[in-house]
């Protein structure tokens, strides 16, 4: 019978700080310096969850970050985390962790049917099912599978967990705290750098917390403490570097032992050093999956660190030198054990050692099949020695594969190293180094000689102190590392499954299948298998497919490759990620000057891009439906304000300013005169409209540029790549006054009379201020600019100021104006009423529409040149069907115009993209109907005809007639009155 | 990611904006057809290697300038104006 027992001494766990935990909501004990994993197989949970995909029982793995298995569910409600790797997480006192993927549970699962169903789960599965001819069948699998499939499940309600990030410097940032990087960090810290060891262990000392000699303990914790001593120096434990990036940038994830909430901090260092180690690899045989049957250093690990141990018998299966050391270990601690030994001989150091341990040795012999159910009760071998051994566990190696994922995020490739069967670093960048077993140097001493030879190159490189020499810890010379790869199963091996990824349950056979459909190469066979694809990333499983598959084609692993490795290393929380930027912190807001007085006065905000801007006024009406409608007519027949700050403004000066506005602009601005505004349209160098605005001349030498809120930062910088790039001939200088000037729009028949109460000393009458007129008047100790600009079409004016003044300016106009009824309106209001007018704005400005198709191609200058000029007569942009602007009027009073909705002539099936679609739609006060602005293929070439809109969301249509797009006061005598 | 301003010295890369192809030579204002105006805007090489390009430092001191970089392995070289 499959057991672990607890011993009752040793190990590195308290025993005297026991720990309430809950299972499946069953309470346990364990211990201080317990993973969950190490607990629960305490405990006697051999089976902790089901597989993937054919729901099969399984165990840990491992007793690390590369565990494929063994993922819980921590926590509960708004607090639940999904997919935490038992192996790395911390015990902790009332943790509450569930298993996934088995219901009702890991030992009696009613999915397990899927077993034996097994033959619609292979390889391409996926694929075939759901591709091609079936292609509809998705919709009808896809609830099933998603339910029946999947790992655990993330809460939708919402968490109160704060996730924080920050930024860090150091010199040498020193990933990995096993004996290389304990020695570097040591090296380079008593040296005097700033250094950073970051480990994500909950304890630092790597792989020299799963042996059990003492001189090593020692070594270990006088690292630690000379560390600690440094000040400049910062061991971090549970801080996983997650990723490498271009220009010396590592992302950590920290984990708060106390909640397990994650942190991020982003590091900028000078050099790195790589110290990260290596993960044993399975071997690949029949039901290598039955709990029970574990990496071999996962079971010394647990036995020396933990201090669990299989109840009584134990097998260890090996291609290599290394299991011997957990065979041994096991011997001492009286567990019997009996080696499967895939070479036909190992040192004889190793076997004299084993045979003083009373340990069997099988030579030439490998696991032909793994017997028990759900556990391992024991093994049958295969190849020379056809013997069963029956057994509490069984310890699997197929070799140490270095984690070369860090230093492959720079895009440097792997190579295969043939001396110990797997990849090592295919080289580091400048600046970038390596110690220990991720360049495959096993041995304890030659890992801690890497680890100071890289702190002293890292310090070299740096220019830094030489690091000094550091004592070494008093144990026997490294034993050699034998290894003789074997990718596939040994001779008269079982037919059952024999998984290569136990994640995504892809088997042998599915590698097999994907080399005889043609997905051979390595990322073919991972899309087609899902090989590698789990939260794991194939940690335990790439190497063997990869070999497996080199195997199959017939060539060298070397030449099989690998894919390609990405961050996050380990799988990390979203939340990490996204930090504090959440909710209202996702961008940051812009407000107007005019935000407090809005606020106060019964707005109510809408965004607009970063902007929150006034959309309507309590006084016009509770909804914005109705209240747009009574804040339109209070322009249409009175006087309203509305703010305006939000527009881009641009300070032009120079003696060439009037030239640089003459070539960006399409239409002439040189002989603008002094006082006088004109309406510009800008265009990129393809001749597609970029922005328009009003732009004043307030002298020779200045100019005052509005653009549109949308794009204010974009032509600023335009301008700036302009000047800088480019015309450095020309005298230029823009400098923006989008948050330094602020304004508002006096709209109106009475917005003259407005004026003149706001203003008794400055003359705004018509003969001097006349349509487009521009006039500074200083008034409260600052400038007010006055501008005669519409874009409601009615008389109106902007009057502009520096933003702190914007406030009480505009509160000085409203009790100016107070007799005339002068009121605010929002944002609403302003575009219907530029609908009306017809003037294009960002619905119509989308960067695909030429002048020609908004309508205004006679703006442009004949003569002059300007920009995207040459390209706006391409003959495409010419072409007579283009999609163009038109005015619409529904025709069908009792029915409602939609923006967005599709354009039919009255003769088409409704179907498809149609000939064109409504950008902008108001109901009109003038016209008492639904207006709206569209482009329509052809344009006003239509004028007069019917069509049809069609909004298929809402299963809507209504007969529209096009017209002009100056639906009021088309000779524009309101402008000029 | 560090980028080197020639005005402020290195930054963060979010202070930055990508201002495209420097190694292209703009037609002057006011000259050139529409097929060299076409081959300006719309015809790229795209080097795995060292790229001449504008940069902009946007959210900094708003000056445009031209670097080198490697587009394998984003190695920078200039800041030059």
């Amino acid at each position: 019978m499959t057991g672990f027992r607890r011993i009752e001494s040793g190990g590195r766990v308290d025993r005297t700080l026991p720990l309430a935990f809950t299972y499946n909501g069953k309470a346990l004990n364990g211990f201080a310096g317990d993973s969950l994993a190490s607990a629960l197989l305490a405990n006697g949970q051999i089976t902790i969850g089901r597989s993937f995909k054919y729901h099969r029982p399984r165990g840990f793995l491992s007793a690390g970050l590369e565990e494929p298995n063994g993922l819980f569910t921590l926590g509960s409600g708004a607090m639940t985390v999904p997919n935490a790797i038992g192996t790395v997480t911390e015990l902790r006192e009332a943790l509450a962790a569930r298993s996934q993927n088995a219901w009702p549970s890991p030992d009696f699962d009613v999915m397990a049917v899927n077993s034996w169903a097994s033959p619609l789960f292979t390889a391409g599965f996926y694929y075939k099912t759901f591709m091609g001819p079936l292609q509809k069948s998705w919709m009808f699998y896809e609830p099933f599978i998603r339910r029946a499939a999947g790992l655990g499940r993330a809460t939708e309600e919402k968490g109160n967990q704060r996730y924080d990030q920050r930024n860090t410097f150091c010199d040498i940032l020193v990933i990995g705290s096993g004996p290389a990087g304990l020695a570097a960090g040591v090296v380079a810290a008593q040296a005097g750098a700033r250094v950073i060891i970051a480990e994500q262990d909950f304890e630092a000392g790597g792989s020299l917390l799963c042996m059990n000699i003492g001189a090593l303990e020692t070594w270990r914790a006088d690292c630690v403490a000379r560390i600690a001593k440094c000040s400049n120096a910062r061991l971090v434990t549970r801080a996983t570097v997650q990723g490498l990036y271009d220009g010396k940038q590592a992302v950590m994830s920290i984990v708060d032992p106390a909640t397990g909430n994650v942190r991020l901090e982003v590091i900028r260092f000078a050099a790195v050093i790589n110290a990260v180690g290596a993960f044993e690899r399975p071997l690949v045989f029949p039901n290598n999956d039955r709990p029970g049957v574990m990496l071999a250093g996962a079971l010394r690990t647990y036995l020396n660190r933990f201090a669990i141990a299989p109840k009584q018998r134990a097998v260890i299966v090996t291609n290599n030198d290394s299991a011997y050391q957990a065979a041994f270990d096991l011997a001492e601690a009286n567990v019997a054990v009996t080696i499967a030994e895939h070479r036909s001989s190992s040192s004889g150091e190793l076997l004299a050692k084993a045979a003083q341990l009373g340990i069997a040795i099988f030579p030439n012999s490998g696991v032909a099949d793994v017997l028990g159910h759900p556990a391992i009760t024991a093994v049958r071998l295969g190849g020379r020695h056809a013997v069963t051994i029956e057994c509490d566990a069984l310890g699997v190696s197929g070799g140490w594969n270095p984690v070369v994922h860090l230093t492959s995020h720079g895009g440097i490739k792997p190579n295969y190293e043939p001396r110990i069967a797997s990849f090592v670093p295919g080289g580091f960048a400048e600046g970038h180094f390596g110690a220990g077993s991720v360049l495959g140097h096993f041995g304890t001493l030659a890992t801690i000689r890497d680890g100071v030879k890289a702190a002293q190159q890292a310090l070299t490189y740096l220019d830094l102190n030489d690091g000094e020499e550091i004592e070494f810890p008093a144990i026997r010379a490294d034993r050699a590392y034998g290894i003789q790869a074997a990718w596939t199963p040994v001779e008269g091996a079982e037919s059952g499954k024999a998984f290569v990824d136990f994640q995504n349950d892809v088997t042998l056979k599915d590698v097999k299948q994907a080399h005889q459909e043609g997905y051979s190469n390595v990322e073919h066979l991972k899309r087609y298998t899902t090989l590698g694809m789990g939260t794991d990333q194939g940690k335990t499983s790439n190497v063997n497919a990869l070999a497996i598959m080199a195997g199959l084609r017939g060539i060298d692993v070397a030449n099989a490759g690998t894919t390609t490795f990405r961050p996050p290393f380990s799988p990390m929380t979203i939340g990490a990620i996204a930090g504090r930027s959440i909710g209202k912190h996702f961008r940051p807001t812009r407000r107007s000057p005019l935000h407090d007085w809005n606020e106060k006065n019964g707005a109510t905000f809408i965004e607009a891009g970063p902007w929150l801007r006034a959309w309507y006024f309590a006084w016009a009406g509770s909804s914005p439906e109705t209240a747009y409608i009574k804040e339109m007519e209070l322009v249409r027949r009175g006087v309203g304000i509305a703010d305006v700050s939000t527009l881009g403004k641009i300070d032009v000066q120079g003696p060439d300013a009037a030239e640089f506005l003459n070539r960006v602009y399409v239409n002439g601005f040189a002989k603008l005169p002094i006082g006088k505004a004109r309406y510009g349209v800008m265009l990129n160098d393809d001749g597609v409209v970029l922005d328009d605005g009003t732009t004043s001349r307030i002298s020779e030498t200045q100019f005052y540029m509005t653009t549109t809120t949308a794009q204010a930062g974009e032509v600023m910088s335009w301008l700036e790549y302009l000047l800088q790039c480019h015309w450095r001939d020309l005298d230029v200088h823009v400098a923006s006054l989008t948050d330094e000037w602020g304004g508002m729009a006096v709209s109106g028949k009475k917005s003259r009379e407005a004026l003149q109460l706001a203003f008794p000393d400055a003359d705004v009458s018509n003969e001097t201020l006349s349509y487009m007129g521009v006039k500074d008047v200083s008034f409260g100790g600052t400038t007010v600019r006055l501008m005669r600009l519409s874009f409601s079409g009615e008389l109106a004016y902007e009057v502009h100021c520096p933003a702190n003044y914007v406030q009480s300016l505009w509160e000085h106009i409203m009790r100016a104006a107070e007799p005339l009824g002068i009121k605010p309106y929002g944002l609403e209001a302003l575009a219907s009423l530029r609908i009306e007018k017809g003037h294009v704005a960002g619905l119509e400005l989308d960067h695909r529409n030429t002048l020609d198709d908004l309508g205004l191609g006679k703006m442009a200058a004949k003569e002059k040149p300007y920009i995207g000029k040459e390209l706006r007569f391409r003959e495409a942009y010419q072409a007579p069907d283009r999609w163009s602007l038109v005015g619409l009027e529904l025709l069908e009073p009792e029915k409602k115009l939609r923006g967005g909705s599709i354009l039919f002539a009255a003769s088409d099936e409704i179907k498809g993209h149609g000939r064109g679609y409504i950008t902008s739609v108001t109901w009109s006060t003038e016209l008492q109907k639904f207006i709206a602005l569209g482009l329509y293929q052809g344009g006003l070439k239509h004028e007069g005809e019917e069509i049809v809109a069609a909004f298929p969301l809402k299963n809507e249509q209504a007969r529209l007639k096009i017209v002009s797009p100056h639906f009021v006061d088309r000779e524009g005598a309101r402008l000029h009155a | 990611m560090k980028i080197t301003c020639p005005h402020c010295g290195d930054r963060d890369w979010s202070e930055f904006r990508y201002g495209g192809d420097a190694s292209k030579a703009r037609p002057r204002h006011g000259t050139g057809d529409a097929k060299a105006w076409h081959d300006y805007y719309f015809l790229f090489d795209n080097p795995k290697g060292m790229h001449t390009e504008y940069w902009q430092h946007v959210l900094g001191c708003r000056q445009w300038f031209v670097v080198k970089r490697n587009t394998a392995t984003n190695e920078m070289i200039g800041g030059g104006e």
